[in-house]
C-alpha cells in the first residue's frame, strides 16, 4: 500500500498537518475520529443510502461510441455529471455532513471556487437542517453568479472573501480564519483532497465511490474490472483521487491527471502545478505549490473556476513524484474546444474543468484494444456563459 | 553571547511589553527605524513578522501589513540583511515570526543560522508541527542558541501545554483568545480563567499573552497574570495611519506602559 497515506497523515513527502495551534483542536479531534466514524455500520449505511435516494448514484458508466471511434479506442465515460447538484462534489459533501453530525456540529462553514462545492454544501446543510456559511472569492462570485444564488436559495450565507486575489485561495484562508474563531460548534467542509491530514485521505475515501463503481461496472461490462487508463481533472484533485482510488496499486493502469496550464504553462497565467510548483506548505499540508522563490503563493489562472488553484492534493504530489500518475497540461482552448467536441459526438456539454480531462485524450496515443476511463466530474450548465463568451462553435 | 530573551527574562518577569510589526511596512525600510524607535521608548522585546502572501492566524490589519510589503519587495533576505542593521544600533532581543512556508523555501536550517547570526533570538513560526521541530530543527537551535517559542490557545489541553512547554525556550506564546489577530474589546470571564489557569500551571518558560492585547488596559490586564504581553495589531493599525513615526510610537509605547 506504497501509495496511501501514513499514520502520521503523509504521502511520501507530501501531506501532514501544518497548522496553527488554534486548529489544532479541531484537526486532531477529527484526526482521531474519523476512521472510526465512517467505518460504522449507521454511517455507512446513511452515505450509501444518501448517495442513492439523493445523490443518485451508481452514475452510469457510458460507451462513448462516436469519442470512440474518434481516437480507436473503447472510452468509457464515468457520469459524474449526472449526480445531484451537477458533480462528484457532493460525494464528500454527503460524506463529510455526517461526520459532522456525529461529531456534534452543527454549524458547517466550505469554501468554493467555481461554485460546485459551495452548492453541494448548501444542499446537505438544507437536507441536514444545519447552517450554513460558504466563503467564495469576490472575484468569483462575479464570474460564476448563477451557483452563487442557488447557495443562497439553498439558504446558505454566501460571504465573499475579499483579501489577496479574492479566488479560491483566498476563500480558502477566509474558511481557516473563521474556524479558528469558532473553534466549537462548527465543522469545516473542505472541498477537494486538500488541507490538513486527515482531510486529503477522508475527501478521498468519500470520492472513492467513483471508483469503486467503476470496477464494477467494468466487470459487467469487459468482464475486467480494471481499464487500462483512468483520466481525469484536477484542480485540488478530488475527482481524480476517486477515480483513481481503487486503481492506485493496480499499476497496469495508467492514471492520467489532466490539469489547467491556462493560457499556457510558460505564459505566467496557468495552474499546471505539477509543472510550475515546488514543494511548500499550504491551508495545512506539504505539497507541490506554485509560487515565488522567496515562498509567496503565485495567483493561478485556469478558464475554469474549479481548477483555478495554485497547488494540488499532497496525494497527488506522491503520485507525480513516484510516476505512478502522469499529468498533462491542457490549455484553456484545448478545453474548451474539447468540450464542444464532446457536446457534438456524444450530446453531453461537461464542465470545462471536465473538458480538460477529455482534451488529454489528444496527447495520448491508444491502441485499439485500449479501454479508457474519463472521469466527467461535472456538467457544463454552470459554464454556459463561459462557453458564450468564447463563443468559438 | 547569552540569548538576549534569556537575559531579558532572568532580569525582568513583570510588566514585559512586546511589540509586533511586519517587516517592510510601512515602508520597505521602516523596519530598522522602528526597532530603534521601540528601543528609546521603552519596548522590551521586538518580533518582526515575516511578510506572507496567505497569512490564515491573521485579522485584516495584519494581511493588508503583509500585502503593503510584500508590493514594496519586501523578501525574507532582505529582511535578514535589516535584522543585521538593528542589531548594530540596538539591544533588545529581536523575535522573528512568520508562516513556514517563506522559511521551508529559503531553508529551514539555513535560516536558522543566518537567523542567529544576523542577531535574532527568538523565532515563532506558528504552523510548524512540534513533532517536526523536535524531530529535525530543536538540535540546531539550540546549538547556534536561538529560541523557539510555540503557541498555546485557550483550546490547548494541559497536557499538551505541558508538551508544547517543554519544547519551546524563551518563552511560550500564549493566544489569548480562539480567534485570528486583531480582535478588540476586553477579556471575557472565560479569558481570565484561561490565563489564571496559565498562571497556576508553572510552567518551565515564562509566558506572554498576545492576540487582542490593544491598549493600556488589556496590556495591564494581561499582565496580572503573566509576566508580559505582545501587542501587534494596534501597533501596525497605528504605524498605517501615523504622519509621524517617531512622535507616535513613543506616544504608543508610553501610553501602554504609563501607571496609573
Ligand atoms: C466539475 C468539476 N470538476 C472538477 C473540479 C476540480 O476539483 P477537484 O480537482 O477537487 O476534483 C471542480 C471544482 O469545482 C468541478 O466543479
Amino acid at each position: 500500500m506504497k501509495y496511501r497515506v501514513s499514520d502520521e497523515g503523509y504521502y511520501g513527502n507530501f501531506g501532514g498537518a501544518y497548522i496553527p495551534e488554534m486548529l489544532h483542536p479541531n484537526v486532531e479531534e477529527l484526526r482521531e475520529r474519523y476512521l472510526d466514524i465512517i467505518s460504522t455500520p449507521s454511517f455507512q449505511k446513511s452515505f450509501h443510502d444518501l448517495l442513492k435516494d439523493f445523490v443518485g448514484r451508481p452514475t452510469p458508466l457510458f460507451l462513448a461510441k462516436r469519442l470512440s471511434a474518434q481516437y480507436g479506442a473503447s472510452i468509457y465515460l464515468k457520469r459524474e455529471d449526472l449526480c445531484h447538484t451537477g458533480a462528484h462534489k457532493v460525494n464528500n459533501t454527503i460524506g463529510q455532513i455526517l461526520v459532522a453530525r456525529a461529531l456534534g456540529k452543527n454549524k458547517i462553514i466550505a469554501e468554493t471556487g467555481a461554485g460546485q462545492h459551495g452548492v453541494a454544501t448548501a444542499t446537505v446543510c438544507a437536507l441536514m437542517g444545519m447552517d450554513c456559511i460558504v466563503y467564495m472569492g469576490k472575484h468569483d462570485m462575479e464570474r460564476q453568479k448563477p451557483n452563487v444564488e442557488r447557495m443562497r436559495i439553498l439558504g446558505a450565507k454566501v460571504v465573499p472573501a475579499l483579501s489577496g486575489s479574492m479566488t479560491l485561495k483566498d476563500a480558502t484562508n477566509e474558511a481557516m480564519r473563521h474556524w479558528i474563531n469558532n473553534p466549537t460548534d462548527t465543522h469545516y467542509i473542505i472541498g477537494s483532497v486538500v488541507g490538513p491530514h486527515p482531510y486529503p485521505d477522508m475527501v478521498a475515501r468519500f470520492q472513492s465511490v467513483i471508483s469503486q463503481e467503476i470496477k464494477a461496472q467494468l466487470t459487467t461490462e469487459i468482464g475486467n474490472p480494471y481499464p487500462d487508463y483512468v483520466i481525469a481533472c484536477v484542480g485540488g484533485g478530488s475527482n481524480a483521487a476517486g477515480a483513481f482510488y481503487h486503481f492506485i496499486e493496480e499499476e497496469q493502469v495508467t492514471l492520467i491527471g489532466a490539469e489547467a496550464a491556462g493560457k499556457g504553462v510558460d505564459s505566467g497565467e496557468s495552474a499546471a502545478t505539477t509543472v510550475l510548483g515546488k514543494p511548500g506548505v499550504l491551508h495545512g499540508s506539504k505539497t507541490l505549490l506554485m509560487q515565488t522563490e522567496d515562498g509567496q503563493v503565485i495567483e493561478p489562472y485556469s478558464i475554469s473556476a474549479g481548477l483555478d488553484y495554485p497547488g494540488i492534493g499532497p496525494m497527488h504530489a506522491h503520485l507525480f513524484e513516484t510516476e505512478r500518475a502522469q499529468f498533462l497540461s491542457i490549455t484553456d482552448e484545448e478545453a474548451m474546444q474539447a468540450g464542444i467536441a464532446l457536446s457534438r459526438l456524444e450530446g453531453i456539454i461537461p464542465a470545462i474543468e471536465t473538458a480538460h480531462a477529455l482534451a488529454a485524450l489528444d496527447k495520448i496515443s491508444f491502441d485499439k484494444d485500449d479501454v479508457v476511463v474519463i472521469n466527467l466530474s461535472g456538467r457544463g450548465d454552470k459554464d454556459l456563459d463561459t462557453y458564450i463568451k468564447w463563443g468559438k462553435y | 553571547m547569552k540569548n538576549r530573551l534569556i537575559s531579558l527574562f532572568e532580569k525582568k518577569s513583570h510588566k514585559i511589553l512586546s511589540i509586533f510589526y511586519t517587516a517592510g511596512f510601512p515602508g520597505k525600510h521602516d523596519t530598522i527605524r522602528i526597532a530603534k524607535i521601540l528601543e528609546e521608548a521603552g519596548a522590551d522585546i521586538i518580533e518582526i513578522g515575516i511578510p506572507f502572501s496567505d497569512p490564515v492566524a491573521d485579522g485584516p490589519t495584519i494581511q493588508a501589513s503583509n500585502k503593503v510589503a510584500l508590493d514594496a519587495g519586501m523578501t525574507l533576505p532582505l529582511l535578514l540583511e535589516q535584522v543585521k542593521e538593528i542589531r548594530k544600533q540596538v539591544k533588545l532581543p529581536i523575535v522573528l515570526m512568520g508562516y513556514l512556508n517563506p522559511v521551508m523555501q529559503y531553508g529551514v536550517e539555513r535560516f536558522i543560522k543566518d537567523a542567529k547570526a544576523a542577531g535574532a533570538d527568538g523565532l515563532i513560526l506558528p504552523d510548524l508541527p512540534v513533532n517536526e521541530f523536535q524531530k529535525f530543527y530543536q538540535k540546531s537551535m539550540e546549538e547556534v542558541g536561538l529560541c523557539m517559542s510555540f503557541l498555546i490557545s485557550p483550546t490547548t489541553s494541559e497536557e499538551r501545554i505541558r508538551m508544547i512547554d517543554s519544547l519551546s525556550s524563551g518563552f511560550v506564546y500564549a493566544v489569548s483568545a480562539s480567534s485570528t489577530t486583531g480582535t478588540k474589546g476586553s477579556f471575557n470571564p472565560d479569558q481570565i480563567a484561561y490565563f489564571e489557569r496559565l498562571a497556576a500551571l508553572q510552567m518551565k518558560n515564562p509566558h506572554l499573552i498576545g492576540f487582542g492585547i490593544h491598549d493600556h488596559s488589556t496590556f495591564t490586564q494581561a499582565c496580572q497574570y503573566a509576566p508580559g504581553a505582545i501587542i501587534g495589531s494596534a501597533f501596525i493599525a497605528m504605524l498605517e495611519k501615523s504622519a509621524d513615526l517617531e512622535k507616535d510610537i513613543h506616544t504608543f509605547v508610553t501610553s501602554l506602559k504609563k501607571e496609573k
